[in-house]
């Protein structure tokens, strides 16, 4: 029962450090003209031309064979350049759901003729993925998922909508999660994963929605009968929801899950540095604790899957106290700052603060909700 | 020592404190009383030195081991001193000077009161400049006690002892990695004796874990009891590796202090009022959580020095510093 609150302690990596000055020296060229309100866009900041000097780094796919043109790096390494990345506020989006998630479930599960024609183009920094998982009807339940690829002459026809698919205006791929066989009454049987060359593909229909920050980050994307080759299928037809419960861990567990609000500390910092104040340094210290401890609990999460182990519900640990610390981060910094939130200010804090407050509602419902979350660790000390 | 014998080693000192702890010697202890037969029995184990390095003196215990062994201490509200003495012993080694014959505890420059004062043979007292000296005269002033019940007391010194310098980590510092340990330790007994009661505890027909708002709040308590448990296994990493480890065991304070305040809520809310009785042993675990966040340093001192040099550092540096403290 107590296996789920003891995690493994994060190995001493010499190689890692020195790649850590690297790619610090590759960020404060890419990012010198990048203003604090931008680098506080965490991983939505999408650019290609950034996510291809990354792949030209050899920075993409780092733990991925050669022969598909990873760099067969070890998963410390990858966290290395990913942490670094985030702290500095980089715009990632447009390598960061093919870098994290779909290159190695395509790597786990895809054919030898995908993963060639696929993984070498997403460690270069070319294509970009997009998540089709979550529907109108299918959140957190996401067994109830209601659309469909039917088998047909010449390969699959799908039908149905996906929702909150983050870049899908942006991307060049989805994976596909659907139902191929049953009903929604059948749960999790009979549903498969698919690669979906979005730009490629008729009677797929891409919808913006507008997100709480006047942003548009969110779409719809509609499947009305759109034809996917017979080899669109990924891994075996039925094992869908298996395949995508591996994939959790590597999403749950990232820096990812508690750097979201970092350049509004930064800022903080920059406000507070200098004024000696007994409750400044106090709740600046407990800002680092918490970054010090997510940090140690989140590496052990990736020791604990370099070690093949299955840490699903320390990932969800880790998620659900990193969303919690990221979102307490802009009530504890207002409550410092005598300054409003103001997203055209000058001022960076200002600036910053609006961001992160607009942004911070996703954080505890992307990726598994909080309650989904608490969920799995309760079963996971034997609740239930 | 390889890690196999220190695993059966460890199991062999978790029966013994599981014995120690029986009600009622908890129950002496929480009264006042010295449990001079427990004290004998750790003793003979050799527990008291097993922070000195064998050719200090000590049985070649690994120090991870002994941190270990220390985290047990925590995990069963251990009423003795043995988690200072094992400390106190270090420092005397690491100073060169004579070990403690016998129960022995710390007093730190700042004058905080003294964990077993009068019941312990020697001190190892924190100069002003940083150094350590072995006292062995000492009148204690006041008879205080913890939340815990467990003596604290004032201490005046009639003489001074054998000074030495120790140029390792400041002795405040190393008394809160001790701290940070036990409080992993205890909170993992809080996360299991909660869960175990939730899963027991019959209302509206049913065990109360099968509903939903109970499950989500023992989550929230094993998140607290993981990071409390990864705060104590950096502050024994900080604690191994001596002065440069300060920063990293006032993280690991702050971070378990905190894990303190919402699991113990967590864990009392969930016993019901039961818990907060003197017949269930709940509180031996939470009231020494309560206590121990706030020994060997604060909460808030240890959150303020960490601010003070995260701020040091400031907005362009502070990744940096977050990559190098720990």
């Amino acid at each position: 029962m107590m296996d789920a609150i003891h995690f493994a302690s994060p190995p001493r990596h010499e190689g890692a450090e020195t790649l850590r000055q690297e790619v610090r020296a590759f960020l404060a060229e890419q990012l010198k003209d990048r203003s604090p309100l931008r680098k506080s866009d965490s991983w939505n900041g999408f650019s290609r031309e950034f996510s291809r000097a990354m792949g030209q780094r050899g920075w993409l796919g780092m733990t991925w064979p050669k022969r598909y043109g990873g760099h067969e790096r070890s998963a410390f390494e990858r966290y290395v350049v990913v942490e670094e990345i985030l702290a500095a506020g980089a715009p990632v989006a447009a390598h960061w759901i093919g870098d994290r998630q779909s290159g190695p479930t395509i790597l786990a599960y895809g054919t030898e003729e995908q993963k060639q024609t696929l993984l070498p183009r997403i460690a270069a920094g070319e294509l970009v993925f997009c998540i089709g998982m979550s529907e109108p009807d299918s959140g957190s339940d996401l067994a109830a998922t209601r659309t469909r690829a039917e088998r047909v002459e010449g390969g699959w026809k799908v039908t149905g909508t996906k929702l909150w698919t983050t870049n899908g205006h942006n991307a060049d791929w989805m994976i596909l999660f659907c139902r191929t066989s049953g009903s929604t009454a059948d749960r999790q049987a009979g549903t498969s994963q698919f690669l979906v060359d979005l730009k490629n593909t008729p009677g797929v229909t891409i919808r913006p929605i507008i997100d709480l920050a006047g942003q548009h980050h969110f779409n719809e994307v509609h499947f009305d009968g759109a034809l996917l080759p017979p080899d669109a299928l990924l891994g075996t037809e039925g094992q869908g929801w298996n395949q995508v419960m591996g994939e959790l861990a590597f999403e749950r567990s990232g820096p990812e899950r508690f750097l979201s609000s970092i350049q509004l500390i930064v800022e903080l910092v920059n406000v507070l540095s200098g004024r000696d104040s007994d409750l400044a340094r106090a709740a600046v210290g407990r800002l680092v604790a918490h970054l010090l401890v997510l940090r140690r609990l989140s590496r052990g999460v990736a020791a604990m899957l370099e070690a093949g182990e299955n840490p699903a519900i320390h990932a969800a640990i880790v998620k659900d106290l990193g969303a919690v610390f990221e979102q307490s981060v802009p009530e504890i910094a207002r409550t410092l700052v005598d300054a409003e939130p103001d997203i055209g200010s000058d001022h960076a804090f200002q600036a910053v603060l609006a961001n992160i407050m607009l942004n911070a509602p996703s954080w505890s419902l992307r990726g598994g909700t909080r309650e989904i979350l608490r969920g799995i660790i309760a079963r996971g000390i034997g609740l239930r | 020592m390889s890690t196999t014998d220190g695993e059966m080693l460890l199991d062999v000192v978790d029966r013994l404190f599981t014995d120690l702890t029986e009600d009622g010697a908890m129950r002496r202890a929480r009264a006042g009383e010295w449990l001079g037969e427990a004290w004998s029995a750790v003793e003979e184990m050799g527990l008291p030195l097993a922070l000195v390095p064998e050719e200090k003196g000590g049985f070649g215990i690994a120090a991870s081991d002994a941190l270990a062994i220390v985290r047990l201490t925590g995990r069963h509200a251990l009423p003795l001193p043995l988690a200072e003495t094992m400390l106190a012993n270090h420092l005397l080694a690491e100073a060169g000077l004579p070990l403690a014959q016998g129960p022995a505890s710390i007093a730190v420059a700042a004058g905080a009161p003294v964990p077993w004062g009068r019941f312990v043979r020697t001190l190892v007292r924190e100069t002003s400049g940083g150094g350590v000296e072995r006292v062995d005269s000492w009148t204690v002033t006041r008879e205080g006690r913890n939340l815990a019940n467990m003596p604290r007391d004032a201490v005046a010194f009639a003489t001074d002892g054998s000074a030495a310098t120790h140029g390792g980590l400041p002795v405040l510092a190393a008394g809160a990695a001790i701290r940070a340990l036990q409080i992993a330790g205890a909170m993992e007994r809080v996360v299991e004796l909660t869960a175990t009661h939730v899963s027991e505890r019959q209302q509206f027909g049913r065990p109360i874990s099968k509903f939903q708002v109970v499950q989500h709040e023992i989550a929230k308590l094993a998140s607290e009891a993981a990071a409390a448990s990864a705060a104590a296994d950096m502050a024994a990493e900080g604690f191994l590796r001596g002065a440069a480890g300060g920063l990293a065991i006032a993280a690991a304070r702050v971070r378990s202090g905190e894990a303190v305040g919402i699991g113990t809520s967590v864990a009392q809310q969930m016993h019901g009022a039961i818990g907060f009785t003197e017949e269930h042993r709940l509180h031996w675990y939470t009231t020494s959580l309560w206590s121990w966040r706030d020994e060997f340093g604060t909460h808030s001192h240890w959150a303020q020095k960490l601010g003070a040099a995260a701020l040091a550092a400031g907005g362009a540096q502070f990744w940096q510093f977050v990559t190098e403290a720990a």
